[in-house]
């Protein structure tokens, strides 16, 4: 085990980002699939603040993009949670297998 | 000078009638109409005269000779810095007494037409399309530019046929005005490209410098045309073939003539607009603008005019001589006359003694005006009192109607060429160039007159004596027609009979120059001579009812079915167009159209259709192969940008 | 050689990712929404080890103390207690298992072979100047892109509400 540095934290994000895209593909409920994104939004954060630490540490660029991103993806749930509530009243389901409408 | 505003509203005015009438006629005008287009019509008919006698006897000879006169021009559309098509006016013998005629034919069609057509339905419309008419013809006339003559020679086409058909609601005059606009429409497509040869090669549209270039011999222009041939003739010669073949198709010439006959079904003054004024002479008219071309260019051409004309002359004379409906003896005797006027160019010379021709032609084109008009208003007059075309319905009609039979009988003897008389000065003229130049087509004319004289008075004796006139069902309350029916013809009676007193040569000739017209007792003898026997025989066999002319009928056999079915030509045509081209050339652009264009159509829509059917699977709604579509693009373009790009 | 540092980063590491998996892969969705907490929580322990507090805190604020309380919230209006989801299908799973670990191995790769310049990273960051920088107009200053967050913010508060209003009945 060596001392934990940028190679770490990018792995760890690494990790994360492949299983919140494995959740996105394999869910099926619409929640669990919001849930995946938010894990796939933290680990482009955690990016953020690994660079920002470890590349440019005089600046504080990498801080703020994690920011804006923690505000927007709070905006995000709250209209995916809008959309999905809304669908269920309409659908008595948030399968997305049921929710296959919007097609050819 | 000329002064063109003058020049400019003798054409405007007829049009200006037109919109008024057209626009406004059927709701607020519509009595009015009439009146208003008659009115319009005589202030152009006198402004035409008094700029043929400002032309004639003020400004218009320099040095002897007649000038010609461009008042005005406005470049309408300029292709290149030489070539523009224009609008302009022309002001030379030909064209100023081509305006007298048409403005003064015009006029009394319009007088007459009031009575005629009183309480028809569309009473506005007829004098919208009569004034479309006559600017038509008058534009055409003044024409500076053979574009712009191709252009008014369209709305001569189009007017012509709203007239003929003017009885919409009649089969028969339907189909005539389309045979009538399809069949100039085909010879125009000849004068559209004789146009573009004679343009292209003399790099002008403009006819004094296309005159000017393509007939002095030393001019470049004239050599490359001369210089490029297309099946042994050359593009000069075609071009000029081409151009009169535009003009054949127009005049009524054999064998384009098939539309003529036919155009009788429109209200009958607009017949005797057609057939005297305007549009017949409108072939004349623009060989004789493009005359210069033709004598010094392209004397093959001009032979071959003469040819047509003569042909078409004693064909149609023929024929004449055979029919019972009065308005199709009156038309085959246009054709007859037509033919005369293009033969009497097809034998005239440029310049001099020898350009008699060209001063005939014109001289009988307007005096045809004046006879033809008269012959075509009397018989809508005899038409108008029995209801009938026929001549089986007509006879003996001296009594009810003596201005009619009276300014008629001065019309039947005007064409026949009995002297005195102004078609027997223009004959004879014509007669006289065609025995100085082709013996040959001055037989066939001379035989042509004989017979004129012949159905001309086949056609009087039958309406006005004959047998008596029993009214058919007694429905007559109304006489001859009033003032404003005999007006017209009191007055063309005048013109026709005192027309040949103009000293024409002096006024008109192929270079401008005074001709010296001269008659010799010795050589009208034979054309006078035959005259009168074709009057005589005539009068021999349709003074009185009897069985002459059946007799004769029957023992003429085939050569009268014949004519009376005009030579068969019609038939000809529908031959060749139901059964050749229909068949042959028809079916295969079906066939083409069906199979290959529509196959080529329905390919892109199959190919369409199946492609959509792939694709569509990529539609499917499911979120989730979305993102993994999404997912495969990313890696493949990163995997591109990591690997490949760098 | 192990330090306390080096073992807390293994640790919050572990949370993170065993959280995260335990979160797409178990069948309660409830609990799947609780791990997701403990793996947000993870992340914002990191955070803290990075020396970022204010982040750490953001982190927890708006993640465990908002969305997913809104989650959790939202699990409670569309399921019944104790409901279970349906099993996945196993070739899809078979199949996005295969992809994402291409992925994970193609970036991996990337990454591992990229030389990062490294700087020293002894510059903690305090609330002060973040704040300064938040609200400076000059140049490098994000007052900008924070009032368009402000104005994104107050949008999708609007679209929420209408978009999750009971619709009317239709009334003819």
């Amino acid at each position: 085990m060596m001392e934990p540095g940028l190679y770490h934290i990018l792995t760890v994000s690494i990790a994360l980002f492949f299983i919140g895209v494995m959740g996105f593909l394999t869910r099926r409920n619409l929640i669990t699939m919001l849930m995946s994104l938010e894990l796939i939004l933290n680990s482009v954060n955690l990016n953020f603040i690994a660079f920002n630490k470890y590349v440019w540490p005089g600046k504080m660029d990498g801080l703020f993009f994690t920011i804006f991103i923690i505000a927007i993806a709070a905006a995000e749930a709250a209209v995916a949670i809008a959309i999905i509530i809304n669908l269920y009243r309409s659908n008595q389901s948030i399968d997305v297998t049921n929710a296959e409408d919007l097609k050819y | 000078m000329p002064n063109a505003i003058n020049i400019a509203l003798i054409p405007l005015l007829p049009f200006a009638g037109f919109l008024l009438s057209g626009l406004f006629g059927r709701k607020y005008i519509r009595n009015f109409a009439g009146m208003l287009g008659t009115a319009l019509i005589l202030g152009s008919a006198i402004l035409a005269l008094y700029t043929a006698y400002d032309y004639f006897f003020v400004y218009g000879k320099v040095d002897g000779v007649y000038q010609q006169f461009v008042p005005l021009k406005i470049t309408w559309l300029a292709f290149t810095k030489e070539l523009s098509i224009d609008m302009g006016l022309v002001i030379d013998p030909i064209s100023v007494m081509m305006l007298v005629v048409v403005t003064f034919v015009s006029l009394m069609v319009h007088i007459y037409s009031l009575g005629y057509l009183k309480g028809e339905e569309r009473f506005a419309t007829y004098y919208a399309y009569l004034g479309l008419f006559t600017f038509s013809m008058l534009g055409l006339v003044l024409a500076s530019n053979i574009f712009q003559i191709y252009i008014f020679w369209e709305l001569v086409g189009v007017s012509s046929f709203l007239l003929i058909g003017f009885y919409y609601d009649k089969p028969s005059a339907v189909a005539a005005s389309k045979k009538a606009f399809i069949v100039t429409r085909f010879a125009d497509l000849g004068f559209l490209i004789g146009i573009l040869i004679l343009s292209y090669f003399s790099g002008t549209l403009d006819f004094q410098e296309l005159i000017a270039r393509l007939t002095s011999p030393e001019s470049n222009e004239a050599k490359a045309a001369a210089a490029s041939t297309f099946l042994g003739a050359s593009a000069l010669t075609w071009g000029a073939a081409l151009v009169f073949m535009g003009g054949a198709g127009k005049s009524a010439m054999f064998p384009l003539h098939i539309w003529l006959p036919d155009a009788m079904e429109g209200p009958t003054p607009v017949s005797a607009l057609i057939h005297a004024a305007t549009m017949v002479v409108a072939g004349v008219y623009l060989v004789a603008r493009l005359f210069p071309v033709f004598a010094l260019s392209t004397p093959a051409v001009l032979e071959m005019i003469g040819w047509v004309g003569a042909v078409s002359a004693i064909v149609a004379a023929v024929i004449a001589c055979t029919q019972t409906d009065i308005k199709r003896v009156l038309a085959y005797s246009t054709m007859s006359q037509i033919g005369y006027m293009m033969f009497a160019l097809g034998v005239s010379k440029y310049g001099g003694e020898a350009g008699l021709g060209y001063t005939a032609s014109m001289f009988h084109l307007f005096t045809h005006a004046m006879f033809k008009a008269l012959l075509f208003l009397g018989a809508g007059a005899v038409i108008h009192y029995v209801h009938s075309n026929e001549m089986k319905d007509m006879g003996g009609l001296r009594k009810k109607m003596p201005v009619t039979h009276f300014t008629f009988l001065i019309a039947c003897l005007s064409i026949a060429g009995v002297p005195f008389l102004s078609g027997f000065y223009s004959k004879e003229e014509i007669l006289l160039a065609a025995y100085h130049s082709n013996t040959a087509i001055y037989y066939i004319a001379l035989v042509t007159s004989g017979l004129t004289a012949f159905y001309m008075f086949r056609l009087y004796f039958n309406i006005f004596w004959n047998k008596p006139y029993e009214a058919h069902g007694g429905h007559h309350g109304h006489g001859e027609g009033g003032l404003v029916m005999m007006l017209p013809l009191i007055l063309l009676a005048i013109g026709a009979a005192g027309a040949g007193y103009i000293p024409f040569g002096e006024l008109v000739s192929s270079d401008g120059k005074a001709l010296e017209s001269h008659f010799d007792i010795a050589f009208s003898a034979a054309p006078v001579l035959l005259g009168l026997t074709g009057i005589a025989v005539a009068a021999w066999m349709y003074l009185k009812e009897n069985k002459k002319p059946e007799n004769m009928a029957s023992s003429l056999g085939g050569i009268y079915k014949a004519a009376y079915h005009k030579f068969y030509i019609d038939e000809l045509y529908l031959f060749i167009t139901k059964k050749v081209l229909f068949n042959l050339v028809g079916r295969t652009a079906a066939w083409f159209d069906r199979t290959i264009v529509d196959g080529l159509v329905n390919l892109t829509g199959n190919t369409t259709v199946l492609v959509a059917e792939g694709i569509k699977k990529f539609q499917s709604g499911k979120v989730q192969q979305y993102a993994i579509y999404f997912l495969a693009g990313v890696v493949l373009l990163a995997a591109f940008f990591v690997y490949v790009w760098r | 050689m192990m330090n306390g540092s080096t073992i807390l980063f293994y640790t919050l590491a572990a949370l993170t990712l065993t959280c995260g998996v335990l979160s797409i892969a178990t069948r309660h969705i409830f609990r799947a929404a609780i791990y997701l907490l403990f793996s947000l929580i993870g992340i914002a322990g990191i955070y803290f080890w990075l020396s970022y507090e204010f982040i750490a805190a953001v982190q927890i604020v708006v993640y465990v103390g908002g969305i997913v309380v809104l989650i959790i919230f939202s699990i409670f209006l569309t399921h019944q207690a104790g409901e279970k989801l349906p099993k996945q299908q196993l070739n899809r799973g078979i199949w996005a298992m295969l992809a994402v670990f291409c992925g994970f191995a193609l970036t991996m790769v990337q990454v591992l072979q990229h030389p990062f310049p490294s700087g020293d990273g002894l510059h903690p960051v305090t609330v002060r100047q973040i704040g300064e920088k938040m609200l400076s107009t000059t140049d490098g200053g994000y007052a900008l892109p924070f009032e368009i967050i402000s104005m994104l913010l107050l949008a999708a508060m609007v679209g929420c509400i209408v978009i999750a209003l009971r619709s009317k009945p239709e009334t003819t």
